[in-house]
């Protein structure tokens, strides 16, 4: 369990985290959403101790992590996969960490061939793809057999088939009673791995929930309609209880909320209306947290949204 | 969408039965660390070869030399050799110096440039054991090489003076002070690269800092002209160690202001004490 209380975390005026407060449970699989630079990676660093918090407390089961004098036992972390050194093997690297926390080494070829590293363990780290990276990485998570993990963009240069492996992994982890906490600037790599969502923009907490309720409360739903006569089926559908919305340049185009597409079609049928379109739209989470971040997006791109 | 639903919470899982943390595992983790980085340890070896090389030659050359007659100069002392000054020569000292610094630099930044450190401390929360293992374990190795160089050298160049009744024998005045003066400079050089790399954490930038602290800022404290500048002269690493390994039976002068023994011991000790706090108190403190 992760319990973070009024977290802050300021660079001179910046603020990178900004009272955040919310708790991380076990045997679920938590996802951490935000856009880039919404101060993702530094929560995960402060809850590490490798950040210090400028106010604010982080638990981890019980404790400060930093107060502990080993860590692979309690936390597993993937924060960078970057963060090795390339001149090294990945059996090195994964023995010096191993060895530091009294963990037997044959532990390391274990985490190795789970991860399917083992035929690769012998190279130099230097040489690996970005996916072999966060497979080494998750390798090192895995360590210490942990019962909280962090993962920082797990899936980045993954192979598909890699996705699919660490979305398992995930699942397994959490029904194991784990904390699983993962981060993600990507609703939709989300959608397919966690229960529970923590979505943060410019540092402040957005939401807070299971994913069900997330997408309950934000996934859009509406049904598009296109017909030349939009203007007579308008207050047909006003009666009913729906509301129409144009869209777009077209003319005959509208989005059509309240009503079902049956008896959209019933009602138009009825009125002697020619509809030339009628089809539900469920809009994706991807969307959904879209706007929900749209105003907190800290590297907005030059084009228009 | 593939939502399971919500199992509830179990137990979260506990932790297996956790070892006592122990220092020994923390140097044993360096160590793995070290030996697996070839690039790291060749600089050291390569060095500790070629400084034995240079001083076994440059008294190897001597040889000739000092078969040559030497008249005697009008107002000059009789012609003498002087065997630790060539043998224990201060160009092989400096580039030790300068490869034990880089060394202990290297195994310090290496992990800050690398971003390999965050991992370290994810796994170490202890940053202090972490430090002080990498200094035990950089301040061992390379005060072992500075022992290789300096008691080979030492041996080895008065070996091939016996031949010309000029050698002298570890027991000789100045001899063992000497060796081992020219011995733990390297490891005081290794932690001061080791500090200068936590501070500076940066690959040039550490070693460009270690070359002025060494062999650019010495230049600047010289002469006997004004006091002060020469006792802070005397007060950097490499005068002190050359200071203590004059030989006390040679016409080398030490000019003015000349530091005594315990002063120079005392240096060395203060500067290998300053970086290694220096290196902890920073690695402790900063967010990684």
């Amino acid at each position: 369990m992760i319990e973070i209380e009024q977290l802050s975390k300021r660079y001179g005026a910046t603020v990178a985290v900004d009272n955040l407060t919310f708790t991380v449970h076990p045997g679920t699989v938590t996802g951490f959403l935000g856009p880039n630079g919404a101060g993702k990676s530094t929560t995960l660093r402060m809850i590490l101790g490798l950040n210090t918090p400028t106010e604010g407390s982080v638990i981890v089961d019980g404790m400060p992590f930093a107060g502990r004098p080993r860590g692979l036992r309690h936390v597993g972390a993937l924060l960078d996969a970057q963060d090795v050194h390339g001149g090294r093997s990945a059996r090195a690297h994964l023995q010096a960490l191993a060895r530091s926390n009294r963990i037997p080494l044959g532990r390391v070829d274990e985490v190795l061939a789970e991860v399917g590293l083992g035929k690769a363990a012998g190279r130099r780290i230097g040489g690996y793809s970005l996916g072999m990276k966060q497979r080494l990485g998750i390798a090192g998570a895995l360590l210490g057999d942990p019962p909280v993990l962090l993962f920082d963009e797990p899936l980045n240069g993954l192979d598909p088939e890699g996705v699919l492996w660490v979305r398992g992994l995930f699942r397994r982890l959490a029904q194991e009673g784990r904390t699983v906490f993962v981060s993600s600037h990507m609703m939709a790599e989300m959608e397919h791995t966690a229960d529970r969502l923590v979505v943060i923009g410019q540092g402040r907490l957005i939401a807070d929930e299971s994913l069900a309720d997330f997408s309950a409360r934000n996934a859009v739903t509406g049904v598009s309609v296109r017909t030349p006569e939009l203007d007579a089926l308008t207050p047909v559908l006003n009666a009913e209880g729906g509301q129409v919305r144009r869209e777009g340049a077209d003319p005959d185009a509208g989005l059509v909320t309240g009503l079902p597409a049956d008896r959209i079609g019933e009602l138009a049928l009825r009125h002697g209306l020619v509809l030339h379109e009628l089809a539900t739209r469920t809009s994706s989470l991807e969307s959904a947290f879209m706007a929900l971040t749209a105003d907190s997006v800290e590297y907005l791109a030059g084009a228009a949204r | 969408m593939t939502t399971t639903t919500l199992s509830p919470a179990r137990p979260a899982t506990r932790p297996a039965a956790e070892p006592a943390p122990r220092f020994t595992d923390l140097l044993a983790a360096e160590w793995i660390k070290l030996r697996s980085l070839r690039s790291t340890y060749l600089v050291l070896a390569l060095a500790v070869l070629a400084a034995i090389a240079i001083n076994l030659n440059a008294v190897h050359t001597d040889l000739t030399y000092i078969d040559q007659p030497h008249p005697q100069l009008p107002g000059f002392p009789p012609y003498k050799y002087d065997p630790l000054y060539h043998g224990l020569n201060s160009i092989s000292g400096a580039l030790m110096a300068l490869a034990a610094g880089s060394f202990g630099a290297i195994t310090v930044f290496g992990e800050y440039t690398t971003g390999m450190i965050r991992t370290t401390f994810a796994a170490v929360p202890d940053r202090r054991g972490v430090i002080v293992a990498k200094v035990t374990l950089v301040t061992g190795i390379t005060l072992a090489a500075g022992t290789i160089v300096s008691v080979t050298s030492f041996f080895g160049s008065n070996a091939m003076l016996a031949s010309r009744h000029v050698g002298l024998s570890i027991t000789d005045d100045g001899c063992l002070r000497a060796v081992v003066a020219y011995a733990v400079l390297v490891p005081v050089c290794a932690l001061i690269g080791m500090a200068l790399g936590a501070l500076v954490r940066h690959a040039t930038a550490s070693i460009v800092s270690l070359v002025m602290l060494l062999f650019i800022v010495p230049m600047l404290f010289g002469g006997d002209r004004y006091r002060w500048l020469k006792e802070i002269g005397n007060h950097l690493p490499l005068a002190a160690e050359g200071r203590l390994a004059v030989n006390p039976n040679s016409y080398t002068t030490m000019g003015k202001y000349a530091p005594t023994l315990l002063d120079c011991w005392i240096t060395l000790g203060v500067w290998a004490v300053v970086a290694t706090v220096a290196a902890v108190v920073v690695v402790r403190r900063r967010d990684v």
